[in-house]
């Protein structure tokens, strides 16, 4: 292993070690963003009118696999709504 | 005597300690398993439960638990003489500290990583855990108003120190904002951080405009100002208030934008306090002037050591860092010894250098005498007395003496504040989970609970007084803040006993301690309340009296629920062995 590689990994250490108290709470209030997000996207399955449906309707290939993993978060082990089928 | 000599005398003791004693009590006495499935491992989601690298694991505690509290505490209590001071930080360390942290951290592993109020209300019952959060509410109420009259105190005495640590909100705001979703590291802007920071503090140890200081613009002190008030009184006033509104932000934003960059940068400075500190111990070589022990004729040291040193010697909280988030990441159950008893040796560390920078600061015997003339005096200036020693010992590294005690100022008001912070926060929490427990749903709101917290703390800060004036007497209640951090290693400690009581196991090596800190906490209330604070004295203090009151029954509560659970053992709850 070349020096540069080992400073390298050292710093990247140090770096995690400082990161670490926060990680979690900073991972949860990520998560509450993305499904607030999420809620406004998919607002008018819950009857919610939604302006700008045309353009949130282009955002469903990028979001299927977040939409994936948050119904599998909720407890939900398939999909909860007919159409949108990611597992 | 050489200062270098208590360092090394302390840093063997600390091996020996780590090397022998923790060994046994992992293989003896918690029986460390490295087959056991850990919580991060059975409950691994990718957010509490993760897996971690024990030396991550370790840093982290060592971090958190190493701050303003171990360095305050023994630059108090040289004042009886270097020597109980020194024996205390170290025998506690490796009797007491390594032990509870290292216990509390097993203990919570062994329970699906829960926290420790959760282990007492499984062990012990409901009763146990509502006792458990009202000690750690008062336990964070100290902290906050201790803190914060830290603060404003090296505010008023530091004026360089100031700027910087004004510019490092801009700062920390800029770098969260910077970073948050991207996983760029935080390394680089946090060095640029530091440098502007440390820049600025030598520039404002040069340039006398630069200096904040309050007093001198009322006047200088003994000025009388406004409503009959001196300038060192609304100084104090002025700071404490602006920490609190500070506070009160920056434990109710997200914890990105403010509090993680200003932890990062915090951490790194602990890192270069100590290097700075033990490598200038070194070069200087200074010698110990004060005298190993002292005769005072106004406070004994039997019982008040055991609580002015709560950090660096044995502290409670350190048990809310194990069970709170040490736990939950601890890949293997082996890694369970050097986090916690190496995480508590750390904190030791921080705490001999405490001692040995503040008994080498002065010329002679007499002149420490004279700067640590009364108990009072040396609660007030025990800080400011470390920072000296502190700029004494970093100019061996060719840092001009005056620069040095700004930067040193700069780390200490820097551990402070983020203990601050993380206390408010804390605060807020308990003060939720106490009114859902009594279904007062109003006040577990965000911003109510915050408003608690800040206003209550507010208030505990500013209302003991001493001759000095308003505010100027927060430091009165430094030994009611070690008495409350005690008994929760006291709980602590119990549970551990119970745990290991009921698994069949040699329990001394817990309960010892445990009955050490509990005796002591209560011998010092009780001596305390019927003599320095009685308020039917003419100089008693009611306020005092009422809080040392309570922690008192706080400490006997703790006591009967000791012994009953002793007398009549219940079979096993649902405890892992």
């Amino acid at each position: 292993m070349t020096f540069v590689s080992k400073m390298k990994q050292a710093f990247a250490w140090y770096d995690e070690v400082l990161q670490f108290p926060h990680r979690a709470e900073i991972k949860r209030e990520l998560r509450e963003e993305d499904d607030l997000f999420h809620l406004l996207c998919f607002s008018e399955l819950l009857g919610l009118p939604n302006p700008v449906s045309y353009y949130t309707l282009e955002l469903y290939p990028e979001m299927i696999e977040n939409f994936h993993e948050w119904h599998l978060r909720m407890g939900m082990e398939k999909s909860p709504l007919d159409n949108i089928r990611c597992c | 005597m050489p200062g270098i000599v208590l360092a090394l005398i302390g840093m063997v003791v600390f091996a020996l300690g780590y090397r022998y004693y923790s060994k046994f009590i992992a293989e003896r006495i918690y029986r460390l398993d490295p087959n056991f499935r850990t919580p991060a491992h059975e409950f691994n989601d990718g957010v509490d439960f993760v897996p971690t690298k024990k030396s991550i694991v370790w840093a982290h505690h060592f971090t958190s638990v190493a701050g303003a509290a171990p360095i305050l505490g023994p630059a108090i209590a040289v004042y009886w003489g270097w020597l109980p001071a020194f024996l205390w930080v170290v025998l506690g360390t490796v009797f007491a500290a390594g032990v509870h942290d290292f216990g509390s951290l097993v203990l919570s592993v062994r329970n699906k990583g829960q926290s420790i109020g959760t282990i007492a209300e499984k062990l012990i019952g409901r009763r146990a855990k509502l006792l458990f959060l009202f000690i750690i509410l008062i336990l964070v109420l100290m902290v906050n108003a201790v803190f914060a009259w830290v603060i404003a105190n090296l505010f008023v005495t530091f004026p360089a120190s100031v700027l910087s640590i004004f510019i490092q909100i801009p700062l920390a705001l800029i770098i969260g904002i910077y970073i948050h979703r991207k996983t760029k590291s935080m390394l680089l802007p946090s060095i640029v951080a530091l440098v502007i920071m440390y820049g600025s503090a030598v520039l404002a140890s040069e340039i006398p405009a630069l200096q904040i200081d309050l007093v001198q613009y009322f006047g200088g002190e003994g000025a009388t100002f406004v409503f009959g008030m001196d300038a060192v009184s609304l100084a104090f006033l002025i700071w404490i208030g602006i920490l609190m509104i500070y506070v009160y932000i920056a434990s109710t934003l997200p914890v990105w934008r403010l509090l993680q960059p200003r932890d990062y940068i915090n951490a790194q400075q602990l890192v270069i306090g100590l290097i700075i500190l033990y490598a200038g111990l070194f070069i200087t070589n200074p010698t110990v002037t004060a005298p190993a022990t002292r005769t005072v004729d106004d406070v004994s040291w039997l019982p008040l050591l055991f609580i002015t040193v709560a950090c660096g010697a044995i502290s409670g909280f350190h048990s809310l860092v194990s069970s709170g988030t040490s736990s939950k990441q601890l890949n293997n159950e082996k890694d369970a010894r050097v986090v916690g008893y190496l995480g508590a040796v750390g904190e030791g560390v921080l705490a001999l250098i405490s001692i040995i920078a503040v008994v080498t600061l002065f010329s002679s015997a007499n002149e420490f005498t004279a700067a640590y003339s009364s108990f009072n005096v040396a609660n007030a200036d025990g800080l400011t007395n470390f920072i000296m020693g502190a700029g004494v010992l970093a100019s061996g590294l060719g840092i001009p003496e005056g620069i040095a005690q700004t930067i040193v100022a700069v780390i200490v008001i820097s551990f402070a504040a983020t203990t601050l912070d993380t206390a408010v926060r804390l605060m807020r929490y308990i003060i939720s989970e106490i009114a859902a427990e009594y279904k007062a749903y109003a006040l577990t709101k965000k911003h109510v609970a915050t408003s608690i917290a800040v206003g209550s703390s507010a208030l505990l800060v500013i209302m003991p007084g001493d001759d000095r004036g308003f505010g100027a007497g927060g430091y009165l209640l430094w030994p009611l803040f070690g008495t409350s951090n005690q008994l929760l290693a006291g709980i602590a400690l119990l549970l551990i006993t119970i745990w290991l009581r009921r698994l069949g196991r040699n329990y001394l090596v817990t309960l010892i301690p445990m009955i050490f800190l509990l005796v002591m906490t209560m011998y010092a209330m009780i001596l305390q309340i019927t003599t320095e604070w009685l308020f039917t004295r003419p100089d008693g203090d009611l306020l005092l009296f009422v809080l040392g009151s309570i922690i008192f029954v706080f400490a006997a509560w703790i006591c009967i629920e000791a012994i009953t659970l002793f007398k009549n053992e219940k079979p096993r709850r649902d405890l892992d062995v």
